[in-house]
């Protein structure tokens, strides 16, 4: 057994090779030379520095040593051979395999410009020290692009005491995920902790000065002074060593229900693009808890299995004070409404129908209530019934 | 087996709760990770791994104890 990418995804699939009982070789090969850590927290605490970067360390090397792999760290696999069933290293070394897990994640979009100095990613944990030693320098802060990442980022600056913009071409944050509504809420959280926002104008380019950024130019021809540009435009999946391998690559590895790609190759987490039946259509997911289960789902399939791999999706984000976490999945033309709380108290929930149906529900600060709603995309609730009811009363979501 | 929570880790995600609600619960103010048994029936077992599994925040870890012959 071979697992390219040694992530959250990668590492979860070994595990559950082992946890199922499957006892022969198997190769973990990572392109970093750090131990497997966790993402979510880089743009949080390890920005602000409420962290030190090892606390994000998933295992130690007793527990890796445990799973008795050939565990090759620092080693970026160039290419696969399909019919020959072998994947080459950077180092020119080629290794057999009877079974493979892709899991090689995404990597960060970038603007041309981008080696400037001060221009950052954040992707890595080496990317999120490299952002926190130059933010403690106290510099005007631009972030590009206002998703997840972008606003997490500005929030940990804000939080850092620093002077921060944020940039981003859509009317509102966080919009393709979650809408107008929630994202002119993001807005005024961000407002309101001295975060300046340029929403719905698109950035030109970036400006230097000597080698260094110096701003960054929008759309309207004005040009924000920056001294760190940090660069959240999204990312794209981590493919460019699979291309010319047959597998079907369109948005990350193409794989049918069961996460399959190719007989006897799987895919798992932000590169895997697959047939979801519960929501019947086909998604890739950037999230923290897809990319453990959709490991384990891919793994039991590899080892015999035939589950389709179904989940509500679930992911969250931390901005200031503010917690939102959300089940499910969030079209662009979703009704919202909102079904408990009230957003004027930063303490509510929302359900999200499409084609009649829930689709996604969202809390905000309300993690306890959101758990309990998730049962209404589990079950595929109609969104006429659920639409037309009042406001749940507290007592029926706690 | 024994169960340990880290409290500062957690992230409110309250996965381990739709695993195994016997064994973990979310403070009503914030969310945050409750572990209602240290030491949780064998029965329960299979649940407890798949929460400390799935914990986005890893947060939750199993001891196992040494297996009797």
């Amino acid at each position: 057994m071979v697992i390219v990418g040694a992530s959250a995804a990668g590492l979860t699939a070994a595990e559950t090779l082992r946890r199922r009982g499957w006892n022969g070789e198997l190769t973990l090969i990572g392109d970093e030379s750090r131990l497997p850590y966790d993402r979510p927290p880089l743009s949080k605490q390890i920005l602000t520095g409420a962290w030190e970067p090892e606390r994000t360390t998933l295992r130690t090397l007793r527990d890796l040593d445990r799973l008795k792999a050939d565990l090759r760290l620092g080693q970026r696999a160039v290419a696969l051979d399909v019919p020959g069933r072998r994947v080459r290293l950077g180092g020119g070394e080629s290794i057999g395999f009877d079974a493979l897990v892709i899991a090689t994640g995404v990597a960060p979009r970038r603007l041309p410009d981008s080696d400037l100095a001060g221009v950052h990613v954040l992707r890595t944990l080496d990317d999120a020290i490299a952002l926190r030693a130059a933010l403690l320098a106290g510099p005007r802060v631009v972030v590009v692009g206002a998703g997840f990442l972008g606003t997490e980022v500005a929030a940990a600056a804000r939080v850092m005491g620093l002077e921060v913009t944020v940039a981003e071409p859509e009317p509102v944050p966080v919009r393709r995920p979650f809408g107008d509504r929630v994202g002119e809420l993001v807005a005024d959280l961000h407002r309101d902790h001295g975060t300046r926002l340029r929403c719905g104008v698109g950035v030109r380019r970036l400006r230097g000065a000597g080698g260094r950024v110096a701003g960054v130019e929008l759309g309207d021809g004005t040009t924000l002074p920056a001294d760190v540009v940090v660069l959240a435009l999204g990312s794209t999946p981590a493919t460019g060593w699979l291309s010319g391998s047959g597998l079907r690559l369109r948005d990350g590895v193409e794989c049918d229900a069961l996460c399959e790609a190719a007989p006897g190759i799987y895919a798992a987490g932000d590169v895997a693009s697959w047939f979801n039946p519960h929501f019947g259509t086909r998604m890739r997911l950037e999230h923290r808890m897809n990319a453990t289960e959709q490991a384990m789902a891919a793994v039991g399939n590899l080892l015999g299995g035939y589950t389709p791999f179904a989940p509500v999706p679930y992911f969250w984000t931390d901005q200031y004070d503010t917690r939102i976490q959300a089940y499910g999945i969030f079209p662009p033309d979703a009704e919202m409404r909102i079904v408990y709380g009230d957003p004027s108290d930063g303490h509510f929930a929302a359900a999200y129908g499409h084609h009649g149906r829930v689709v996604g529900v969202l809390g905000w600060n309300a993690p306890r209530q959101v758990r309990t709603l998730r049962r209404l995309v589990v079950d595929r609730a109609p969104w006429a019934a659920f639409a037309a009811a009042p406001a749940l009363d507290p007592a029926t979501v706690n | 087996m024994k169960v340990i929570v880290d409290q500062n880790k957690c992230v409110a995600s309250g996965q381990c709760v739709l695993s195994a609600p016997d064994v973990f619960d979310q403070r009503e103010e914030d969310g945050i990770v409750v572990l209602l048994t240290e030491k949780p029936p064998d029965g329960l077992a299979d649940d407890v791994r798949q929460a400390a599994a799935l914990c986005p925040a890893q947060a939750i870890w199993v001891e196992e104890e040494e297996k009797k012959e």
